[in-house]
């Protein structure tokens, strides 16, 4: 029986009737019990049976992560709960929004930056940029970090969406 | 099946019957006229009309825990539906099935403010095992047949469903209770065998064993109970219970240690604390129970026998976790246990008992006996010796005259104790005892209470009036909020802030007033008499006022934060001493 009190960050998958309220039961659940939620994205992966897949990043002791699984499961709605963080590799991606304002030279540097990090132009005035920008989350801080020195004027993120590598589905 | 139109009342009637239900708690209310109206024009299901609509709730629970089958209740929108958290709450924690159908604005005014409109989806949702809003007709069968499903399968619990008002009127096609194939709710109820396995050859290794048994036994069935005590009797080993589980084993048997926990028997909480290993079944390691986790039965090997998965592993890490049904769990351990022909270590056992013999002569249940008051033990000893051999039900409220009750009161079957355990809801005995004595209408229904606790349901003597249902309050009335007085007097230096009830009612005149009998005892030679003259009583209920020493603990007692063997015996041990401080911040 592991038992220690190291905090881990997991990322766990959620596959979920697309039904009212399902949503506020696991935001519930997490808020009710005490437990972190660190990114949380949801949307409808399956029209047809109505299933929505939730990816959320949550840290605990290893004791907290295992009762958020089990706790999640319990829900009647939810049809599977996986951590990704524990069942082999995966890959992270999160898709973020980020406008810089500025002219000159600093202006020339977000765009030479944005090139580095294979960010996208999705909107150009005179004075300003919006970048888009997919990766993993780290690297969408590194991104947006060094725009915060170029005119950062905002930035929005999707969260975490996580699959397991391999042929495996859900 | 030719198609059939109904309205949804009729629907809602109709589905109800198909569920095998023949009786509802309820109160009307203008969201749920329709469906009243419909209960009306027909004769199969019996409403029982309560005063509040937190006791349908309470009184659902004690007809489902009673019978084992799931509680109806039947309320209005707004105030109906937020009258009825509490009950639903309370039920959620000690996982009683029941279904509560609420009456909700027409789906046109949801959101708008309406009259009476309540977000009661959104409000219960914590309090529920799952909740529903109906908002199109032909949804509604289906809905009500999978929401008894929910309240009954895996860990029981309460299912609320919302129903507009709009949705009661309109026509819609009525579908019946085929074998409910839940898309997503199938809890496993077979256990894994390999878990098996290597508990019994755990248990046969055991030197210092302890059974550690729950409400999970009760909820299983009478089978559960009937392989338990097998399996106890197979193995010799002794056995406890919570307070949610009494009865699920029967007291008089000779390996019965009493309840464990914060007022647990002495025996009890030593045996857990020094044993070797232990088999929980179908309890959840409760904060009553385990008390400092860190020194919770520190030597142990843990076996954990739960329908939840999330119970195992939540507060005590355990070493075998088998997630299952309890019957089906004692079903496969039994059979491997005679296939592999195992046998308890004899030696050691005999040495455990020996032990156990030790701590029982303590005898931790012993109070100072006196003729010039009536201490609360004794007058729970007469009823007791009144009550055996006899078919009856005990409900209890909340506080030190519910755990007289589990201490005082044997019960030698499951589904004969009725009382608040996880939420420990004040009020919750009285419309217990009715839904008890509403399904048993031959049996004798008890609530032993407290003068404080009654007054949070007494309307509902007119529940028990109106339905001839002759329970019989026991009320052990010492004038203050006995639990909350002891803990003001043992950690907060006798400042009894408000815990000391002044104005209380003539109990008899007031029984007397709806029609009740009541009676009265203030002299330890009047008790016995009362205690004969109330069961004499069986065309009204009876209220006994039983006036007792205002000024008596409940022992044995673990103090907050504090590990099982640091029990308190009695009022020479100091409590205040014993408890540390950062046990007091704990309830």
């Amino acid at each position: 029986m592991v038992n220690n009190d190291t905090i881990e960050k997991h990322t766990i998958a959620v596959l979920v009737d697309n039904e009212p309220g399902v949503l506020a039961r696991v935001i519930g659940l997490f808020s009710g019990r005490g437990y972190n939620i660190e990114s949380l994205t949801v949307a409808e992966v399956n029209n047809a049976d109505h299933l929505s897949r939730i990816t959320l990043v949550t840290s605990g002791t290893r004791m907290v992560v295992e009762q958020i699984k089990a706790q999640l499961d319990r829900l009647v709605p939810v049809h599977r709960v996986k951590d990704l963080t524990d069942e082999g590799p995966s890959v992270e991606r999160e898709l973020a929004l980020v406008k810089v304002a500025g002219r000159g030279e600093q202006r020339i540097e977000a765009l030479r930056l944005a090139d580095i990090f294979k960010a996208k132009v999705v909107d150009a005035t005179l004075t300003s940029f919006i970048f888009e920008l997919t990766g993993t989350p780290a690297e969408v801080d590194d991104f947006v970090g060094l725009m915060a020195q170029l005119g950062l004027v905002e930035a929005s993120r999707t969260g975490v969406v996580a699959m397991s590598k391999g042929p495996g589905g859900f | 099946m030719p198609e059939q139109k109904l309205t949804g009342a009729q629907i809602v009637i109709k589905a109800l019957k198909d569920q095998g239900v023949d009786i509802i708690f309820g109160y009307p209310g203008g969201a749920v006229l329709p469906i009243y109206d419909a209960l009306f024009q027909q004769n199969d299901l019996r409403h029982i009309l309560v005063r509040h609509e937190q006791a349908a709730v309470h009184a659902a629970e004690g007809y489902a825990r009673s019978t084992g089958k799931v509680g109806v209740v039947l309320v209005t929108s707004g105030p109906g539906a937020t009258n009825a958290v509490t009950g639903l709450l309370d039920a959620l924690c000690d996982s009683i099935p029941i279904v509560c159908l609420c009456g909700q604005v027409p789906t046109h005014l949801i959101g708008n403010d309406a009259f009476q409109e309540a977000d009661t989806t959104g409000i219960t949702r914590p309090c529920t095992k799952h909740n529903y809003l109906v908002k199109d007709v032909n949804n509604l069968a289906r809905t009500l047949h999978e929401a008894f499903y929910v309240a009954r399968s895996g860990r029981p619990g309460p299912v609320v469903v919302d129903l507009p008002k709009d949705v009661q009127f309109a026509d819609g096609t009525y579908v019946p209770p085929v074998e409910v194939k839940h898309k997503t709710y199938r809890p496993q109820v077979k256990p894994d065998i390999a878990r098996i396995e290597e508990a019994v050859e755990l248990i046969a290794q055991a030197k210092r064993p302890i059974f550690y048994t729950g409400g999970g036994v009760v909820n299983s069935g009478p089978i559960a109970a009937k392989l338990l005590t097998q399996f106890v009797k197979m193995t010799g080993f002794p056995i406890t219970s919570t307070l949610m589980g009494l009865g699920a084993y029967p007291a008089s048997e000779p390996h019965w240690l009493g309840m464990l926990g914060m007022h647990g028997t002495y025996e009890a909480n030593l045996a857990m604390y020094h044993c070797d290993v232990m088999i929980n079944i179908g309890a959840r390691f409760d904060d009553r129970v385990t008390g400092k986790l860190s020194e919770f039965a520190p030597g142990s090997k843990k076996i954990h026998i739960d329908i939840d998965p999330s119970s195992i592993n939540k507060n005590v890490a355990v070493d075998v976790p088998i997630v299952g049904d309890c019957a089906h769990a004692l079903e496969d351990m039994i059979r491997i246990w005679k296939a592999r022909q195992k046998r308890a270590d004899q030696g050691a056992l005999a040495d455990w008992w020996n032990q156990i013999r030790k701590w029982q002569a303590r005898n931790c249940l012993n109070y100072s006996r006196t003729e010039s008051v009536i201490k609360p033990q004794y007058a729970l000893e007469r009823l007791r010796e009144s009550l055996r051999g006899k078919d009856f039900y005990i409900a209890t409220e909340v506080g030190q005259h519910q755990m007289w009750a589990a201490q005082f009161l044997p019960f030698e079957a499951p589904n004969r104790w009725l009382t608040s355990g996880g939420l420990g809801t004040m009020g919750y005995g009285l419309p217990a005892a009715i839904g008890a004595q509403i399904a048993h209408p031959e049996a004798i229904c008890v609530d032993v209470a407290g003068e404080a606790s009654i007054l949070m349901n007494i309307q509902e003597l007119g529940t028990a009036v109106q339905f001839r249902a002759p329970v019989k309050v026991f009320i052990l009335n010492n004038q203050y909020m006995g639990m909350v007085r002891q803990w003001q007097e043992l950690l907060h230096g006798s400042r009894y802030s408000q815990s000391y009830s002044e104005a209380l009612p003539d109990f008899v005149k007031l029984a007397e007033s709806w029609h009740c009998a009541g009676l009265r005892a203030t002299k330890v030679g009047e008790v016995d008499d009362v205690i004969a003259e109330m069961l004499s009583i069986n065309d009204r209920p009876v209220v006994v006022d039983i006036a007792v020493d205002p000024k008596e603990n409940c022992f044995p007692m673990i103090p907050g934060g504090k590990a099982h063997n640091h029990i308190l015996l009695g009022p020479e041990d100091n409590v205040s001493e014993a408890t540390p401080e950062d046990g007091m911040v704990l309830v």
